[in-house]
């Protein structure tokens, strides 16, 4: 099927979208590999599309310091061409190797990502997990939306109608933490049925710090608790015990994959094993 | 309403007449008779329709034609040069990588991306770069095997 009738601008620099974005019925186009299998579905039905997709100023790493800024046009695959940025994050490239396929990899971008907030979409756990935050711009001002208050249900942000995301600042990790990205996919589409984040800290064989977010398990991304798993060697039964409430205050999503009852159980099945990945690699 | 667009395919610009909307899958069938990428799903799911947009595998059926301006573009048509078919092409035949042939054209625009970054990949590898082309009838494994001679031909 193809998408209904529409008007396409292409943005020829940042000021010339913020100075575009926000006007009736326009919707921002980066790689559109979730907005046009929309569009041809007629689930979404822009009059505009505004195309960011060509933007230098939203593409490139930038790893000066001990942190990093990743523009909200960087691609999948540039992200995994990144060897500086696996190694400091090596989170990101094991969620992202697993995004898609290749093709959807060249063309989908981190911010399209983040700013569709698909339930089920990888991006938004790693970001929650790493503590990162969201750079936005408008016409009218700047503003910085941490990763924990910027998805709000599905498919559903904190982003308004005439706001872009710019970039990700993302902390130094923890020292010598290890982390791990676990995901129960649905065969067919890749997407997750329930999948986790985790950043641990050890010292000698003690877990000192655990940071968990489960995505595809409710309305949206979110962090879950394990801190039960601190003081613990991470042994079997101190995990099982720690992920045993990852799903508590949570709307479960069940659906023709995976029941309430079935998905929350993979959701603790898919957070124990990325704690215990991550603690493998900690230290 | 329809616009005039400027594609550049196979080395080659051709001025084209279409509306937003238009898919480049679409486009490069309809209007310049490139009938070698295919339409195989709704779902952007098969690969078939696969192409190089400036040198990266991308599934023509979730691009835009007016997305395309301005960017290379190469099909399967523009592998073969100056008659002679491409290593990929020439492997797929020896190995006999293909039974109906319809997956095929999205399959070795895939394979061609990943050999121009890896020019000796392993059987994983190879599995992991086309796991977005189906294919409905080789199982699989001679296109592997096409991959693989190629990389080494
Ligand atoms: C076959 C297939 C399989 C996929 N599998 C997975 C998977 O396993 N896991 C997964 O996480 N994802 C998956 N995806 C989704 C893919 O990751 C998306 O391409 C990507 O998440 C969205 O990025 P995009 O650049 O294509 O965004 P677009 O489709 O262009 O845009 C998506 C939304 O974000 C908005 N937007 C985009 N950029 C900005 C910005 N800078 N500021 C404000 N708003 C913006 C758009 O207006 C739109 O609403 C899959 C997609 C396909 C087609
Ligand atoms: S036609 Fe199936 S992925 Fe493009
Ligand atoms: S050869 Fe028939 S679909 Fe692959």
């Amino acid at each position: 099927m193809i998408p209904a009738s529409f008007d396409y601008v292409r943005a020829k620099s940042l000021r010339d979208a913020l100075n575009a974005i926000g006007t009736d019925g326009t919707k921002v186009l980066a790689g559109g590999h979730s907005l046009i299998p929309m569009m041809r579905f007629r689930l979404a039905q822009p009059g505009r599309l505004l195309d960011i997709g060509q933007l230098a100023e939203l593409k490139g790493i930038d790893l000066k310091g001990r942190g990093a800024r990743i523009g909200a046009g960087t691609s999948y695959r540039e992200l995994l061409d990144s060897p500086e940025l696996a190694e400091r994050y090596p989170l990101i490239a094991e969620a992202t190797r697993g995004i898609g396929d290749v093709q959807v990899r060249n063309r989908g971008t981190i911010g399209g990502g983040l700013a569709h907030a698909d339930p089920a979409s990888d991006m938004p756990a790693v970001m929650l997990a790493l503590g990162a935050t969201f750079n936005l711009r408008s016409k009218g001002g700047k503003r910085s939306v941490a990763a924990a208050d910027f998805f709000t249900g599905a498919f559903t942000t904190a982003l308004a109608s005439d706001e872009l995301l710019i970039d990700i600042a993302l902390p130094a990790p923890p020292k010598k933490a290890g982390m791990a990205y676990a995901s129960f996919e649905q065969k067919a589409s890749g997407y997750a049925i329930a999948a986790a984040a985790a950043v641990v800290t050890k010292s000698r064989k003690t877990i000192t710090g655990v940071t968990l977010a489960l995505t595809g398990v409710g309305d949206r991304a979110y962090l879950a608790d394990a801190s039960g798993a601190v003081g613990s060697h991470g042994d079997d039964a101190a995990l099982e015990a720690a992920v045993a409430n990852v799903t508590k205050g949570i709307d479960v999503n069940g659906d023709i994959h995976a029941s309430v009852e079935y998905r929350s159980h993979l959701a603790r099945v898919v957070a124990r094993r990325a704690i215990a990945l991550a603690l493998s690699r900690a230290g | 309403m329809k616009r005039s667009i400027a594609l550049s395919v196979n080395g080659v610009s051709h001025s084209v007449e279409v509306e937003p909307r238009a898919l480049l899958a679409q486009v490069l069938r309809d209007d310049l008779n490139l009938t070698g990428t295919h339409i195989g799903c709704d779902t952007s799911q098969c690969g078939a329709c696969t192409i190089h947009l400036n040198g990266r595998a991308t599934k023509s059926c979730t691009v835009l034609a007016v997305q395309a301006e301005g960017a290379e573009i190469t099909t399967i048509e523009g592998l073969a040069k100056n008659g002679a078919l491409h290593p990929l092409q020439n492997a797929f035949w020896e190995k006999h990588g293909l039974q109906c042939g319809f997956c095929t054209p999205g399959m070795i625009m895939s394979a061609a991306d990943l050999l121009a970054s890896n020019g000796s990949p392993s059987d994983e590898q190879i599995r992991h770069a086309i796991e977005g082309n189906l294919c409905r009838c080789t199982g699989y494994q001679n296109i592997v095997a096409a991959i693989k001679s190629a990389a080494s031909a």
